[in-house]
């Protein structure tokens, strides 16, 4: 089936979710078109051309830089319309969602979001998503002719076999009721790791007894290139960011490799993080209960453990 | 000003979710239902408004079947003036969204306020699938708001951080933490919530897009394998040659 793929741009770049999200519909063998709103560089559309884009529409107005929910998801409904797709695939984000539900609501699609691998067009569209904030998954029929799929990171794998792509230019008609909402400053964390992006993550919790012991944390994040998060308790108590809460009602992390340090392991915490394909956690009390969920476990104090576990990782790169 | 909080009734946070009838059904056996705790945001955030701003009313919303209105009353307990349940199974976000909007169209509420999602299902479109079907504008996940007059002043939780935009009344918004903070209800709300108004409405018909197939619970986790304290080396070996993830 031919599909649009909205790609998500972050300082000129895709994100890597856009881009598995590319490779998502290139497996749903059709045409695959991609749609890029803002600024973007000519090495950010080849890239999407090699995870799998047939075509790349691009529109570079720069009122277009600012992610605004509206006036993307009307001019993914234009995308759609000139380009006779009936399929959305996007990546699950702040951004990606909201959009998804317009879209869909506008086109009575069918909708699923967080979904976790390729569909099964065995008998319909099945479509596997996470349920029960990762304790459970769900499989549905997508019934309707138009579809909408929100992914979340690592349904698919992102391909890069594809063709070089050059952009074809896209003029969207957007009116001001497009823009309504006003957008009035950003406050992002620069030069970090993202966490729902990452692929390893270093969490800390309140076995680490301050915001002033985080030192170690954040070098062992920088020696594995991984981002750093935390517990509830640590950013209800301000010791980080709120952006940086990793849990049921904070962000979930679906990385390659999650260590959980000095974090109890309450089953909201655990329910932020099951998806990760291996966690290591270090705890000093051995009946902490994330040793349950873990695949590696280290009883130790953690002022111990990391110095000579980011030494451990220096020395073996 | 008019205020709708749409909340659902979902298992308590520290359920173990198992499913029974062939996996298509959740095994109630042993789970509390609670207001979801992102609805429970929104929830604490309207009756703060109406606190501030005499005249105000709040309106709680659910859609689910009898076996919810214990959830409302205690909606009702925490501030809420009346309740409205929308009688029918919340089977799928544009199912819910379509009985949302059919409530709200000729109601004139300032604000609709919910969860930036329910904690069952997660599918985090509710929301701006109402403002859609209202044509008017919605904004998730919201952390904070302020209102002036006409204008509401929101953050947005973007990945990495935040973003601050400013949008006139009516909205649709999906809220999260910590937009406000929970509020346990006192001896006198849980009192007066047994004689707010509650309504019940039938559901409007939808042609909804998508059935459920099965549930399915995750592969069963092995065993830990535990490492030395003073061994870290062999843990960097592990994940490297073993688990091969670095």
């Amino acid at each position: 089936m031919n599909t649009l793929v909205f790609i998500e741009v972050a300082e000129g770049k895709a994100k890597k979710t856009s881009l598995e999200a590319v490779s998502y519909a290139k497996a749903l063998n059709g045409q695959v078109t991609a749609l890029v709103l803002g600024t973007a560089d000519a090495q950010t559309v080849l890239q999407i051309g090699k995870a799998g884009a047939d075509k790349v529409l691009h529109a570079p107005d720069e009122k277009l830089n600012q992610g605004s929910i509206q006036a993307y998801a009307s001019s993914i409904l234009q995308a759609m319309q000139t380009e006779g797709t009936k399929t959305l695939v996007l990546a699950n984000t702040s951004l990606g969602t909201p959009i998804a539900a317009k879209v869909a609501a506008k086109l009575q699609a069918s909708i699923a979001t967080n979904v976790t691998e390729l569909p099964d067009t065995s008998a319909g569209f099945v479509v596997k998503k996470s349920i029960y904030t990762g304790k459970a998954f769900s499989k549905i029929e997508l019934k309707n002719d138009y579809k909408v799929i929100a992914i979340k990171k690592n349904a698919a794998t992102i391909e890069d076999n594809g063709t070089d792509v050059t952009a074809t230019l896209f003029s969207p008609q957007l009116t001001d009721a497009d823009f309504a909402v006003k957008i009035v400053s950003t406050e992002k964390a620069s030069g970090e790791i993202s966490l729902p992006e990452a692929n390893v993550v270093v969490s800390g919790g309140r076995g680490m007894k301050g915001p002033e012991h985080w030192q170690p944390i954040e070098e062992l994040a920088k020696a594995l290139g991984a981002a750093t998060g935390c517990s509830k308790p640590v950013s209800d108590m301000g010791w980080r960011p709120h952006h940086e809460h990793v849990g049921q009602t904070g962000v979930k992390v679906s990385p390659q490799l999650y260590f959980a340090i000095g974090i109890s392991g309450a089953i909201q915490h655990l329910a932020g993080v099951n998806s990760s394909k291996c966690i290591v956690v270090i705890n000093k009390d051995a009946e902490a209960p994330f040793f349950k969920a873990a695949d590696y476990g280290i009883v130790g104090d953690a002022f111990d453990v990391l110095p000579k576990l980011i030494d451990a990782v220096k020395a073996s790169k | 000003m008019k205020i709708l909080v749409c909340i659902s009734h979902v298992p308590d946070t520290t359920s173990k979710i198992n499913f029974i009838d062939n996996n298509t059904k959740l095994d109630v056996n042993g789970v509390q239902f609670i207001i979801g705790p992102y609805d429970d945001y929104a929830l604490a955030r309207a009756i703060e408004i109406k606190e501030a701003n005499a005249g105000t009313t709040v309106t709680v919303l659910n859609v689910g079947p009898a076996d919810t209105e214990p959830t409302i009353r205690k909606a009702l307990a925490i501030g809420a003036d009346d309740a409205v349940r929308i009688n029918a199974e919340p089977s799928d976000s544009f199912f819910v969204a379509s009985q949302i909007a059919a409530y709200a169209k000729d109601k004139n509420f300032d604000l609709i306020l919910m969860g930036r999602e329910s904690i069952d299902f997660n599918g985090g479109v509710v929301h701006s699938m109402v403002g859609e079907l209202l044509g008017i504008t919605s904004l998730s996940p919201v952390m904070k708001l302020e209102l002036e007059g006409n204008k509401a002043k929101l953050a947005r939780e973007i990945e990495g951080g935040k973003e601050y935009v400013e949008a006139n009344l009516p909205l649709v918004l999906g809220c999260q933490e910590p937009i406000a903070e929970w509020k346990i209800p006192n001896m006198r709300g849980i009192m007066s919530a047994r004689t707010k108004p509650l309504q019940v409405i039938e559901a409007i018909t939808v042609n909804t897009g998508v059935s459920l197939k099965a549930f399915e619970l995750p592969p069963a986790k092995g065993a830990v394998k535990m490492i030395a304290a003073d061994n870290v080396a062999e843990l960097v070996n592990l994940l490297k040659n073993e688990a091969k993830v670095l």
